[in-house]
């Protein structure tokens, strides 16, 4: 057996430590070699993928064990279900692409170092892999907190001019959310060893443990609290739109394209599994969070003339759209969330890229304002853009309209009004959307960007794989549905829900 | 040992039996001490450093390796009166580990211009004509360590007193060249002095607490043992008063030693004032000690109370977490911030004695350890960061510390995010010991105060990092000295133990584990 998932985070972990031993006065030989180990990692990633058995029965494979704390009985245990592969997938695609995108995004005269950044990147990619594919729930939660950290620096030393204010705001209301989880964490650890006799964290045998009812609904509390600050839902958003606009380009598609998927990615492997009562309980909250949330994002996007701040009230809406999909317990819905996580994933990246990209043609500003006729000046990066607001808003044909579809669809089966209020959100999201696209792309050229140059090789060479994924996944979705199905039939059966029958009847009760 | 005839044991005098094999890193310790007052009081001052390091080095590593050979002792000795048993050897076990880095630090000679973090003559007035010509002369003084030598025994006694008059007098031994250490500061004598004087008369003050308690309840028990002292609960119940006050007493007594609130008022003072040498020392070993033997009181004597104490100790470990982190935040100095810090994390390991579990004693021994290598750790790289006036405390003058100087500022972000609980340092394992044992013993709702405090002061230690990293350097910002080979060890021993114990704290979790309870 190949310990597949650890050598996928030890590579470039290990590889972190040594950019970090580079010299300081050569800063490419730093981000040639972290390129180069981040295609590495994602080669790996692309071959541990081919050997993923989509029919097995088994909750996890490409398992390991090893003690790691007995007396606590911790363990380091990894595995994967579809799930965490997609995931995993996603992290291992946009890495290489982040650095090929930021290659010029940090410079010695920026202040921080050259290769403390991309040492940074690599120990968040070794992170993330962990992360969705840690079994046991107390590593889950280390890595859930250490990954704080090198955000943390990558916010705070390398952002814009408020990084340092929306780095701390970000680090505590992330702790917050994760003191909350410990609390949990640690509750759940007591009520295992007074049901079993012995405690523990591994996840298969938290699965499906007995509690009391009370508890169960507190613990639940602890856990959801923290994956609604990470993903984030309404009303747990106020940091994400000041940390979006401080960081880098590159930081902020990590950020908001991988990082916040832990949220919804604990919602659907922690919350439900563990807790179905409590979930049940709680599931009609979460729905109305998630439709206000849908709502909010939008409307406060609509009315944004701040591009970065635009797209994390966009990023804020689409959670809401992937936690419905995760709460109203249906199938397809469950699936189409886990489409949706990758879409916005590839379609954050294109957006904060492209964003970027115009934003060094601008001396910085990221102000609608200041844009204008792009299209004229920058025939291809007004493409790329028009192609990533296209995906942002579900257009048929991109991947993300098959998840956002999927998602509608299962909240119609469970309730008619989740259903359709959820589809009016997509009005709202082409509203703005193609609002940004005319102010910022269309009209007559902003006097400022005369002269702007249009789209390099590698400018070019970052965006392409995210529109080749986009488009492919949304034309020929059954690969990653066939991976994903399993997983979340496997959710299902153990919440004890089941789909509504085909024939919805007209009061569409929520049962 | 006539006070064991004074505390009314009702027999015929005989000789006690002492098993002096269980004692023995003790007398290692106080025999050191008095060979050293011996040696400033005879050779030269030339050659007195030398020699004194030498018996200092020699005596904490002989006791260290006498500990590790008594792994496996538990008794009872010198007629009742010392406990040596598995807590008390872990702790004492950690205390000398402690005392060898807090040694090194004021071993250390190369940091300063002058030669030396102390007084050239504790005794010349700051500012008077004495002083300036031993300045002058270069004088550097050896006093410290026959000092420190009784601290150190005091601390060992102090862990394993099984008897409450011989836990005064550890008391006295421990805390007594304390108060001396923290007024030799050499730069900012004033301070320094000011820091001394306040330990001392609160120290005194809550020194007569502590004997005013333990007459009340040698009247209620007829007996200062501890063991004695749980028996009579037993034996008369609902007649407690007497216990209940004259225990209530003995506790205020050691809670300012842990610094609890509303016992810490001298803590901020003495740990500004303090050289930062002695800071760090004290912070990690008093700690350990003054809980050592708070929880042997209440386990051993008051275990059958326990119902009367836990509410209030709720309600002081409660005061205690919030205390210190909400006034950290406003802190401007790093020495202050951390005394605030201090306090706070007595808070948390409160939590974990409240528990009064196995796994609440374990969970407190390791945060103990955790917390003493990672202060003793920050104190050394602070006695570092220096400008021309000496040592740059005020946190401004750290900005941008973390840029002009990456390693040092890694490190020291290393020491704030264990202290601030952030896994994968040894804090978090701490903490976590400590709140697990809570909710299994049913205080909940304490570990939920502790994490609303972990939260809060998680923004003063994050702070710390805001300003070395993300501020730019200016021309205030402080430099860092290169350290001798003594410093060096002691600021290495603590990172790598920090970053040890946070990623594989196996070992360490067996040993408290293993350690078993106090004996009676």
């Amino acid at each position: 057996m190949t310990p597949w998932l650890t050598i996928l985070a030890v590579v470039p972990l290990i590889s972190s430590l040594i950019v970090v031993l580079l010299p300081k006065s050569r800063p490419t030989l730093a981000k040639q070699f972290a390129l180069a180990v981040s295609v590495l990692t994602l080669a790996v990633t692309i071959l541990m993928a081919l050997q993923f058995n989509g029919a097995s029965t088994e909750a996890f494979q490409f398992v390991e064990s090893y003690p790691w704390i007995p007396v606590f009985g911790i363990s380091y245990s990894v595995g994967v279900d579809g799930i965490g592969l997609v995931l995993i997938a996603l992290a291992a695609t946009l890495v290489p692409i982040v650095v090929i995108a930021g290659w010029r995004d940090v410079d010695a005269n920026s202040g921080g170092s050259v290769k403390g950044y991309f040492a940074l990147i690599l120990a968040l990619e070794a992170l993330m892999i962990w992360v969705f594919s840690a079994t046991d729930v107390f590593m889950f939660y280390v890595v859930f907190e250490a990954m704080l950290i090198p955000v943390y620096f990558m916010i705070g030393r390398y952002g814009g001019a408020q990084r340092s204010y929306a780095a701390v705001k970000f680090l505590l209301y992330s702790l917050l959310g994760g003191l909350l989880m410990l609390a949990s964490l640690i509750g759940l650890y007591v009520v295992s060893a007074q049901v079993t006799g012995q405690g523990t964290f591994d996840y298969l045998s938290l699965v499906g443990l007995e509690m009391d009812p009370t508890a169960e609904k507190l613990l639940f509390l602890g856990f959801f609290f923290a994956f609604a600050i990470k993903a984030p839902l309404w009303p747990f958003h106020t940091w994400l739109p000041d940390a979006a606009s401080a960081a880098k380009p590159g930081t902020a598609v990590l950020l908001i394209g991988v990082l916040d998927k832990v949220g919804t990615f604990g919602m659907i492997r922690y919350c439900l599994p563990i807790f179905p009562a409590a979930s049940e309980f709680y599931a009609p909250i979460v729905i109305g969070m998630a439709l206000v949330g849908i709502f909010y994002g939008a409307y406060v996007a609509l009315n944004q003339n701040d591009m970065k701040r635009l797209f994390a009230y966009s990023s804020m809406s689409h959670f809401g759209f992937i936690a419905l999909g995760i709460f109203v317990f249906t199938t397809i819905a469950q699936s189409g969330s886990m489409v949706y996580m990758v879409a916005h994933g590839l379609s954050t990246a294109a957006l904060f890229l492209t964003a970027g990209f115009l934003m060094q043609r601008a001396n910085g500003s990221s102000l609608i304002s200041d844009f204008g006729g792009v299209n004229k000046a920058a025939p291809v990066l007004a493409g790329f853009f028009m192609f990533a607001a296209l995906s942002s808003l579900a257009l048929p044909g991109l991947v993300s309209f098959v998840g956002e579809f999927m998602v509608i669809l299962g909240s119609f089966q469970r309730n008619l009004f989740v259903g359709a209020a959820a589809t009016l959100g997509i009005v709202i999201t082409a509203a703005y959307v193609l609002r940004l696209y005319q102010k910022s792309m269309t009209g007559p050229l902003a006097p400022k960007l005369v002269g702007m140059p249009d789209l390099g090789g590698r400018e070019i060479l970052a965006l392409m794989p995210i529109v080749v994924l986009t488009l492919v996944l949304g034309l020929f979705p059954a690969p990653i549905l066939n991976v994903i199905n399993p997983a979340v039939d496997r959710v299902m059966t153990t919440i004890g829900a089941t789909d509504p029958g085909p024939t919805v009847s007209g009061e569409g009760s929520g049962q | 040992m006539s006070i064991l005839a004074a505390a009314g044991i009702d027999v015929p005098f005989t000789l006690p039996i002492v098993d002096y094999n269980a004692i023995a890193p003790l007398l290692i310790l106080l025999g050191a001490g008095v060979v050293s007052v011996l040696v400033e009081a005879m050779l030269p001052r030339g050659s007195r450093r030398f020699i004194q390091l030498f018996i200092v080095f020699g005596a904490l590593v002989a006791a260290l390796a006498w500990v590790f050979t008594i792994t496996g002792v538990r008794v009872i000795t010198a007629e009742g009166a010392i406990a040596i048993d598995g807590p008390a050897l872990v702790m004492q076990g950690a205390i000398l580990v402690l005392a060898i880095l807090g040694a090194l630090l004021m071993a250390e000679r190369s940091i300063d211009p002058s030669g030396d973090a102390f007084a050239a003559r504790a005794a010349a007035l700051p500012g008077s004509e004495d002083e300036k010509q031993f300045t002058a002369r270069g004088y550097l003084q050896t006093e410290v360590w026959p000092l420190f030598l009784f601290a150190v025994s005091g601390m060992l006694l102090f862990v394993s007193a099984n008897d409450l008059l011989l836990m005064f007098v550890a008391l006295e031994v421990m805390s007594l060249p304390l108060y001396l250490l923290a007024g030799m500061a050499r730069r900012r004598r004033l301070l320094s002095q000011e820091a001394a004087l306040k330990y001392f008369l609160l120290g005194a003050f809550s020194s007569a607490f502590f004997i005013y308690g333990v007459a009340l309840v040698y009247g209620y028990a007829a007996s200062t043992q501890l063991p004695a002292i749980a028996s009579v609960l037993t034996a008369k119940p609902g007649q407690t008063s007497l216990a209940l006050i004259g225990m209530t007493l003995i506790l205020v007594g050691l809670l300012f030693k842990v610094s609890a609130v509303p016992f810490h008022q001298w803590t901020p003072d003495v740990y500004q004032g303090a050289p930062t040498a002695v800071t760090g020392f004290m912070a990690a070993t008093v700690k350990i000690a003054a809980f050592g033997a708070l929880m042997r009181v209440l386990y051993v004597a008051f275990g059958g109370m326990r119902w009367d104490w836990v509410p209030m100790m709720w309600i002081i470990a409660i005061l205690t977490m919030l205390v210190g982190s909400i006034i950290a935040i406003s802190q401007s100095d790093i020495k202050r911030m951390l005394a605030y810090s201090s306090i706070a994390q007595a808070g948390f390991i409160l939590v974990g004695v409240i528990a009064a579990s196995p796994a609440g004693l374990a969970g407190a021994l390791f945060y103990l350890i955790a917390y003493g290598l990672t202060t003793i750790g920050a104190f050394a790289l602070i006695s570092m960061v220096r400008d021309e006036s000496g040592e740059a405390t005020n946190l401004s003058k750290w900005a941008g510390l973390g840029r002009k100087s990456p390693f040092v500022g890694s490190v020291f972000a290393l020491f704030m995010l264990a202290l601030a609980g952030i896994p994968l340092t040894s804090g978090f394992i701490g903490k976590f010991s400590v709140f697990a044992a809570a909710i299994a013993s049913g205080d909940t709702g304490l570990v939920i105060v502790a994490v609303v405090a972990s939260m809060i002061a998680a923004f003063f230690y994050v702070r710390v990092i805001v300003v070395m990293f993300f501020t730019e350097p200016g021309p205030q910002t402080a430099s860092v000295e290169v350290p001798s080979v003594f410093t060096t060890i002691a600021l290495a021993a603590g990172a790598t133990v920090t970053l040890v114990l946070g990623i594989l704290p196996q070992p360490v979790l067996e040993l408290v584990s293993n350690a078993d309870l106090f004996i009676r």
